[in-house]
C-alpha cells in the first residue's frame, strides 16, 4: 500500500487528483497526498490525527474540523527562513510538492512533550490563574514569571527575518458583493447577475461550492451538487460583469459597505511566480452586500471531548467525499440531530464500521435516521457521553442513557474514531461587524441576523436557513433583492435531498452523579473548560464580556468560532438566566488572521511614511549631517567633524554663529501666501498682532492663538504689498494654521476678499546669521541695499546670484541675521554661492540642535516645545506682540476669562542650575520646597534646557507657577538621586539688549 | 470607512476628509458684549445628538471646502449634504440604510 494511501485513502472518489501525488514533510517525517488535498487530509489519509499540542495543559490534540473555524490544527509552514507563516490552520493549507509543515506548542516532540505535566498539575492553573498566582514577589515579574509564561504559553514562532514577499492593495466597486460561494452564495450571485449588476463573488477556499462539494446524496436540477457547482461557475466566469475570487477571506466588515477581502495568490503553489504578489488586499466598496457565509457545526461538551480522532461530524463527511480519506476505521458518531445520520450513511459505505449512532434525542425519526437503520446501523437514541479513553488517540467511548432527569452509565465502546454533531452555529461574525442586531432563535439555538444595519443582506445557513432547497431560494431571492435594476428571469432550483431536521444542542451533555474527572473542553484553542466557567461565574462575574476576559474563552486566534454558544449557555445554565440575557461578545476584525504584509503592502520600508527633504539635503548628507525627523521633514541636525560628538559639534557650530557667521537651512518653515483686498483685515482677525500699521517691505513676529486663548502657532509675517502677507509657521504647524485660516475664511467670514496659498515648498530659505553675515551677503545681493539702513524685521524683493529673491532681515539667533528666501529650485546653487561667499568669513554650516540652543539663549519660545497648547500670550511673556486697542481677534475675548489673568499661572522664566555644567532633563519638574516624598508639591517643569558653550553654563527655560514673581528665588529640581537646585532667572541668557540683532 | 458626498466633488471615501465637528456654531460678532457664562458656552458646549446631528467636514485632500452633513449617530448613515451658509435641510428621510437602488445613485 502506498503512502499515498496510506491506508485510509479510498479507492475513489473525492475531488483529489490520484494521477498527481505529492509528497511533503510533516514534522520532520516525509508523507504522501494528492493534489487537490489539504495538509489535514493528506495527515488524516496516513493516519494522523496528532496534529498539535494544547495552548495551556498541552493535551494532544488532533484535526477537528475540515475548514476555516479549526482550533486544534495550527501549523507553521516554511518555505525558507524568511518565509515561515505560524498558526495556520492545517485545514486550510493546501498542498503542495516539498511543503514542509511543522506543529507547534510542543517540546521535545508532539508525541513526547515535556508541557504535559500541566494537564497533571491542572489543579494549579485555573481560570485567572496568572492574576493569582504570579504576585509576589513583584519584580520576579519581570525576569521571571512574565518570561516564563511567554514561553510557556502562545502558539508559533514569529519569522525571524524580513517579510521578501510583495503585497499587492487594490480598490474596488461593484453592485452586488457576494461572500461566500456556497449553494447560497452561488444562487444569489446567478440571480444578481441575472439583472446585469456587477458582481462579486469570493470564498476563503480554494474551490467554490462550500457544503455542495462534501455532498453526494443531493441533486440540484437533476445534476450532481459538485456537477452544478461547476456549471454555475463556469456561467459566471462567462460574464464579464462578474469577479469570481477564490482563496480570499472577507475578514472585516466596515461602515458604508465596505469590506476587506485577503486574497491569497500563491501560497498554494511549490513555486510561487516571482512576477506575482503573495496577497492582495481588496477595498471593495459595495452598493449591497450579500452575505452567505454558512454555518459552522456546533461540537459536543462532554469529559475527554479533546482526544486526536474525536472530530465534527460534518468534517468527516468532507474529509471522505471531498478527499477521498476515511478518518478511521471504527467510529462511533453522537449526535443532536439528522445531518451526522449522512456522515454515517456515507462513512459505512466506504467501508468504516459505525459502532453506534448516539443520538441524543429521545427518538431517532426521520428520513435520515430510518435510512440509517435500514443499512444495519445500531442507533440509540436517549444517549450521552461519560467519557473517552486513549492517549495519542481516542480508543474508546462511554455512553450513558438519559432518563428522565437521571443518567445511567452505558456501553463502553472501543473505536478510533468518534464524530459529533451538535447542529449548527450560524457565521454571523460579517454581519455583527457591519453593526447589525443580531437575533437569538430558540427553535434553532443560534443567534441569526435580525435588523440590518448596511445594505446587506444574510442568505442561507448563515441566516438559520439549513435545508439545501431552501437556501438557494434563499440565496437567489437575496441576490436579486440586491442589484439595483430588477431581473426578468427569475431563478428556481429544483432540489431533490432527503430531510435533514437539525435539532442544535447546547451546552454540556448529560452527566452521572459521578462525574468523569477528565476535562470537558468548551473552547478547544484556548483550553477553557466547563469548570473554567464555572469557577468564574462563582467568583462572581455575570457578563460573559468579563467571563470572556477572565477564561479567556472565545479569545484565541479562531474568535471561538466552535465554542462561544456553548460557553455562553453553560453560564447562563450556572447564572440560571436566558441565554440572551448573559448577552453576546461583540465579533471583530479579522474573521481569521490576516497577515500583517496583506494590511501593510507597499507601505514599508522606504516607502512606510512619505519623506520631505530640503533643496540642500544631498549637499549636507555629502557634508556629514546627522539628521532628524521633525513632522515628515528630514533636517540637518548637525554637521560633526573629525569625529565629534553632537555635543562638540553643537559647541564648535554655536561659537561659529556668535562669532563669524553660520549658514542654515529653513526651508521646512511652514510659508502661507494671504492675498486679496481683504488681507490685512482677515489677519487682524486672526492674528494677535496689529497688521494695518505694518509697512510693505517691513515684517513682525505674529502669534495666533485658538479661539481659547491658547498659542497655536507663531511665526514671522512679512508684507509683501499692499494686499499681500507672506506668513511663516513652525514647520510641523503649517497644515494645521492653513487648516485653521481655511476654517474662518470659508465659514466664519466669507465676505473678505482673501485667498490663501501654501508656499512651503515654492521657498527654499537660506538663514545667514551672525556678525559676519552682512558682509558675506554684501557681494551676493543685487537690488537691496542691506548697509545698517535697512533695519532688522524688513523685507525686500531682489536678487541673488540672478535668482530673484525674497529677503528678510531676521533674526533667530539674536545675532545679526538674513534670511533669502528663492525658488526653491535655485537654493541647492544659491546655497553653495553663500556658502563659497562666506569663506572668507568664517561662515560654518549649523543644524536645528545649534538653532535650538541659539534661539534659548536668546529666550525665543518654540511652539509646542515651551508651550503646551494651555499657554496664553502672557504666560509666554509675549503680551508684548498683542495688538493694542484691536477690538477683536481669535482668542482675545477668552483672554479675559478671569482664570487666564490668574497670577499663580505658569510663566515662562529662566532657570540656572547652581552647578554651571549640570544640564537639566527637559520635561523634569520644579519644586518649590527641597526634600519632599511623593507625593510632591509640583509647581512647573522644564521645557527646554541644554548646555551653553557660548556662555560657559547651562541653559533652561521652563514654565514656573507665578514664575515672574520668582526672579532670584531657589527652586528645586526633584530627580532619584536627589534635589537640583535652581536659580529663577529671566528667559533672555544672552545680549538682553538686543544691540547684536541691530548691529 | 464613511462615504462622504462633497457637495463640489461628489461621492469620496472618508479618508479624503477631516471632521470639523458641530455645525450651525457661529462666532459672535462681538465676543466682548458676551459674559463669561456665554463665551463659554459658545466656547465649550457641543450637543451630543443620539439620532440625526448636523456636522461640518472639510474635503481636506480634494478641493479643500468646508461643508454641512446631517449625520444619524446611532447608525451613521448621512442624510444630506449641503454647502456651508445654506440652511439645514429639513428632513426627509431616516438613519436606516439605503436600499440597492438608493445606494446606485
Amino acid at each position: 500500500m502506498s503512502a499515498a494511501n496510506g491506508g485510509f485513502r479510498t479507492p475513489s472518489g473525492g475531488r483529489v487528483d490520484r494521477a498527481q501525488r505529492i509528497r511533503f514533510e510533516f514534522d520532520g517525517r516525509t508523507y504522501e497526498g494528492l493534489a487537490g488535498d489539504t495538509l489535514a487530509s493528506a495527515l488524516l489519509a496516513n493516519g494522523v490525527h496528532l496534529t498539535g499540542r494544547s495552548f495551556k495543559y498541552h493535551r494532544p490534540r488532533g484535526i477537528l474540523a475540515a475548514g476555516s473555524e479549526e482550533p486544534n490544527a495550527l501549523v507553521t509552514v516554511s518555505r525558507d527562513a524568511a518565509r515561515v507563516t505560524p498558526n495556520l490552520r492545517a485545514t486550510q493549507v493546501e498542498l503542495y510538492p516539498g511543503l514542509i509543515a511543522e506543529s507547534q506548542n510542543r517540546w521535545p516532540s508532539l508525541q513526547r512533550d515535556f508541557g504535559r505535566i500541566n494537564d497533571a498539575l491542572s489543579v494549579f492553573f485555573p481560570a485567572g490563574f496568572y492574576y493569582k498566582t504570579f504576585m509576589w514577589p513583584r519584580k520576579a515579574w519581570k525576569w521571571l514569571y512574565e518570561p516564563m509564561i511567554r514561553r510557556a504559553a502562545g502558539l508559533g514562532r514569529a519569522p525571524t527575518r524580513a517579510d521578501p514577499d510583495r503585497y499587492a492593495q487594490r480598490y474596488a466597486h461593484c453592485d452586488v458583493l457576494v461572500v461566500g460561494a456556497g449553494p447560497a452564495g452561488i444562487a444569489a450571485a446567478l440571480a444578481a447577475a441575472d439583472s446585469g449588476a456587477r458582481v462579486m463573488l469570493c470564498d476563503e477556499s480554494a474551490e467554490f461550492g462550500g457544503s455542495l462539494l462534501s455532498d453526494t446524496s443531493a441533486l440540484i436540477d437533476g445534476q450532481s451538487g459538485s456537477a452544478w457547482v461547476q456549471n454555475a461557475v463556469a456561467s459566471l466566469a462567462g460574464n464579464s460583469r462578474v469577479t469570481l475570487l477564490a482563496r480570499t477571506t472577507a475578514f472585516g466588515y466596515f461602515p458604508h459597505n465596505l469590506v476587506g477581502l485577503n486574497q491569497r495568490l500563491n501560497d498554494h503553489l511549490a513555486t510561487p511566480p516571482t512576477h506575482q504578489p503573495r496577497e492582495r488586499l481588496w477595498q471593495v466598496r459595495a452598493r449591497a452586500v450579500v452575505l452567505a457565509t454558512g454555518a459552522i457545526e456546533r461540537p459536543l461538551v462532554f469529559p475527554g471531548n479533546d482526544r486526536p480522532g474525536i472530530l465534527l461530524a460534518g468534517a468527516a463527511l468532507t474529509y471522505l467525499n471531498r478527499h477521498g480519506v476515511r478518518i478511521g476505521t471504527r467510529a462511533v458518531i453522537v449526535t443532536s440531530g439528522d445531518a451526522a445520520y449522512q456522515a454515517a450513511l456515507d462513512l459505512k459505505a466506504a467501508g468504516v464500521a459505525i459502532a453506534a449512532v448516539a443520538d441524543l434525542r429521545p427518538e431517532a425519526v426521520g428520513a435520515l435516521p430510518d435510512a440509517a437503520r435500514r443499512a444495519g446501523i445500531d442507533i440509540l437514541p436517549g444517549s450521552t457521553v461519560l467519557g473517552t479513553e486513549g492517549d495519542l488517540r481516542v480508543n474508546a467511548i462511554t455512553l450513558g442513557s438519559v432518563q428522565g432527569d437521571k443518567v445511567q452509565a452505558g456501553r463502553r465502546i472501543r473505536c478510533d474514531s468518534v464524530l459529533m454533531s451538535g447542529g449548527y452555529t450560524p457565521s454571523v461574525h460579517l454581519f455583527s461587524q457591519s453593526r447589525g442586531k443580531l437575533e437569538w432563535r430558540e427553535d434553532l439555538a443560534a443567534f441569526v441576523p435580525g435588523t440590518s444595519a448596511e445594505c446587506e443582506r444574510s442568505a442561507g445557513a448563515c441566516r438559520g436557513v439549513y435545508d439545501l432547497a431552501d437556501a438557494m431560494a434563499d440565496g437567489a431571492a437575496a441576490g436579486a433583492a440586491a442589484a439595483p435594476e430588477p431581473s426578468n428571469t427569475r431563478r428556481r432550483f429544483n432540489v431533490d435531498a432527503l430531510e435533514r431536521r437539525s435539532q442544535a444542542y447546547l451546552g454540556v451533555l448529560p452527566q452521572a452523579e459521578a462525574q468523569s474527572k477528565d476535562k470537558a473542553f468548551v473552547d478547544w484553542q484556548h483550553d477553557v473548560t466547563t469548570r473554567d466557567l464555572g469557577l468564574a461565574t462563582r467568583e462572581g462575574f455575570r457578563s460573559i464580556e468579563h467571563v470572556k476576559r477572565y477564561t479567556t474563552t472565545g479569545m484565541a486566534t479562531d474568535q471561538g468560532k466552535t465554542s462561544n454558544l456553548n460557553a455562553m449557555a453553560i453560564v447562563a445554565k450556572h447564572l440560571d438566566v436566558a441565554i440572551p440575557q448573559v448577552g453576546l461578545t461583540t465579533f471583530r476584525m479579522p474573521f481569521t488572521p490576516v497577515t500583517f504584509g496583506s494590511m501593510a503592502g507597499i507601505s514599508r520600508g522606504d516607502l512606510f511614511d512619505p519623506v520631505r527633504t530640503t533643496p540642500t539635503h544631498a549637499w549636507a548628507e555629502a557634508k556629514g549631517a546627522v539628521f532628524e525627523n521633525v513632522a515628515l521633514w528630514k533636517r540637518a541636525r548637525y554637521f560633526p567633524r573629525g569625529g565629534e560628538d553632537m555635543h562638540a559639534a553643537v559647541a564648535r557650530e554655536c561659537r561659529a554663529v556668535r562669532g563669524a557667521c553660520g549658514i542654515f537651512d529653513a526651508s521646512t518653515l511652514g510659508k502661507i501666501e494671504v492675498a486679496g483686498p481683504d488681507a490685512a483685515e482677515f489677519m487682524n482677525r486672526l492674528y494677535v498682532n496689529n497688521w494695518s500699521n505694518l509697512g510693505v517691505g517691513r515684517s513682525r513676529y505674529g502669534i495666533l492663538l485658538r479661539e481659547d486663548g491658547f498659542i497655536f502657532d507663531d511665526g514671522v509675517v512679512a508684507r509683501t504689498g499692499a494686499d499681500r502677507f507672506h506668513v511663516t509657521t513652525t514647520t510641523g504647524g503649517a497644515p494645521r494654521v492653513l487648516a485653521l485660516m481655511e476654517d474662518y475664511r470659508q465659514t466664519e467670514w466669507p465676505e473678505l476678499r482673501v485667498w490663501l496659498t501654501s508656499t512651503t515648498e515654492q521657498w527654499a530659505v537660506i538663514a545667514v546669521q551672525g556678525p559676519n553675515a552682512r558682509r558675506v551677503l554684501e557681494t551676493l545681493v543685487e537690488d537691496i541695499d542691506i548697509s545698517s539702513a535697512w533695519p532688522h524685521m524688513s523685507v525686500g524683493r531682489g536678487r541673488i546670484c540672478g535668482v530673484p529673491m525674497l529677503l528678510f532681515r531676521v533674526s533667530f539667533t539674536g545675532e545679526l541675521g538674513f534670511e533669502i528666501n528663492v525658488p526653491a529650485d535655485f537654493g541647492r546653487s544659491v546655497w553653495e554661492a553663500v556658502y563659497a561667499a562666506g569663506q572668507a568669513h568664517g561662515i560654518t554650516e549649523y543644524g536645528t540642535e545649534t538653532m535650538h540652543v541659539l534661539r534659548a539663549e536668546k529666550g525665543y519660545i518654540i511652539v509646542g516645545q515651551d508651550t503646551d497648547g494651555t499657554v496664553t500670550p502672557d504666560d509666554a511673556g509675549l503680551t508684548w506682540a498683542i495688538g493694542k486697542n484691536k477690538v477683536d481677534f481669535v482668542g482675545k475675548r477668552s483672554l479675559e476669562r478671569p482664570s487666564m489673568k490668574a497670577a499663580a499661572r505658569k510663566q515662562l522664566v529662566g532657570l540656572r542650575t547652581k552647578d554651571p555644567r549640570t544640564v537639566l532633563e527637559e520635561g523634569a519638574q520644579v519644586a518649590a520646597k527641597p526634600g519632599q516624598k511623593p507625593p510632591m508639591e509640583l509647581i512647573g517643569h522644564v521645557t527646554s534646557s541644554y548646555a551653553s558653550s557660548v556662555l560657559g553654563h547651562s541653559i533652561a527655560l521652563g514654565l514656573v507657577a507665578g514664575g515672574r514673581a520668582r526672579l532670584g528665588q531657589t527652586l528645586y529640581v526633584p530627580l532619584p538621586g536627589g534635589d537640583l537646585e535652581v536659580e529663577v532667572t529671566a528667559p533672555v541668557f544672552y545680549d538682553p539688549a538686543g544691540a547684536r540683532i541691530n548691529a | 470607512m464613511l462615504l462622504i458626498v462633497c457637495p463640489y466633488c461628489g461621492k469620496r471615501p472618508e479618508i479624503e476628509f477631516a471632521y470639523g465637528g458641530q455645525a450651525h456654531l457661529a462666532r459672535p460678532n462681538q465676543p466682548s458684549q458676551l459674559d463669561d457664562q456665554a463665551w463659554a458656552e459658545f466656547l465649550y458646549m457641543r450637543t451630543n445628538t443620539k439620532g440625526i446631528y448636523a456636522e461640518r467636514w472639510r474635503h481636506s485632500r480634494g478641493c479643500g471646502r468646508f461643508f454641512n452633513a446631517l449625520r444619524d449617530t446611532t447608525t451613521d448613515h448621512f442624510l444630506a449634504f449641503y454647502k456651508t451658509g445654506e440652511a439645514q435641510p429639513t428632513l426627509l428621510g431616516s438613519g436606516a440604510p439605503p436600499t440597492p437602488r438608493e445606494s446606485a445613485t
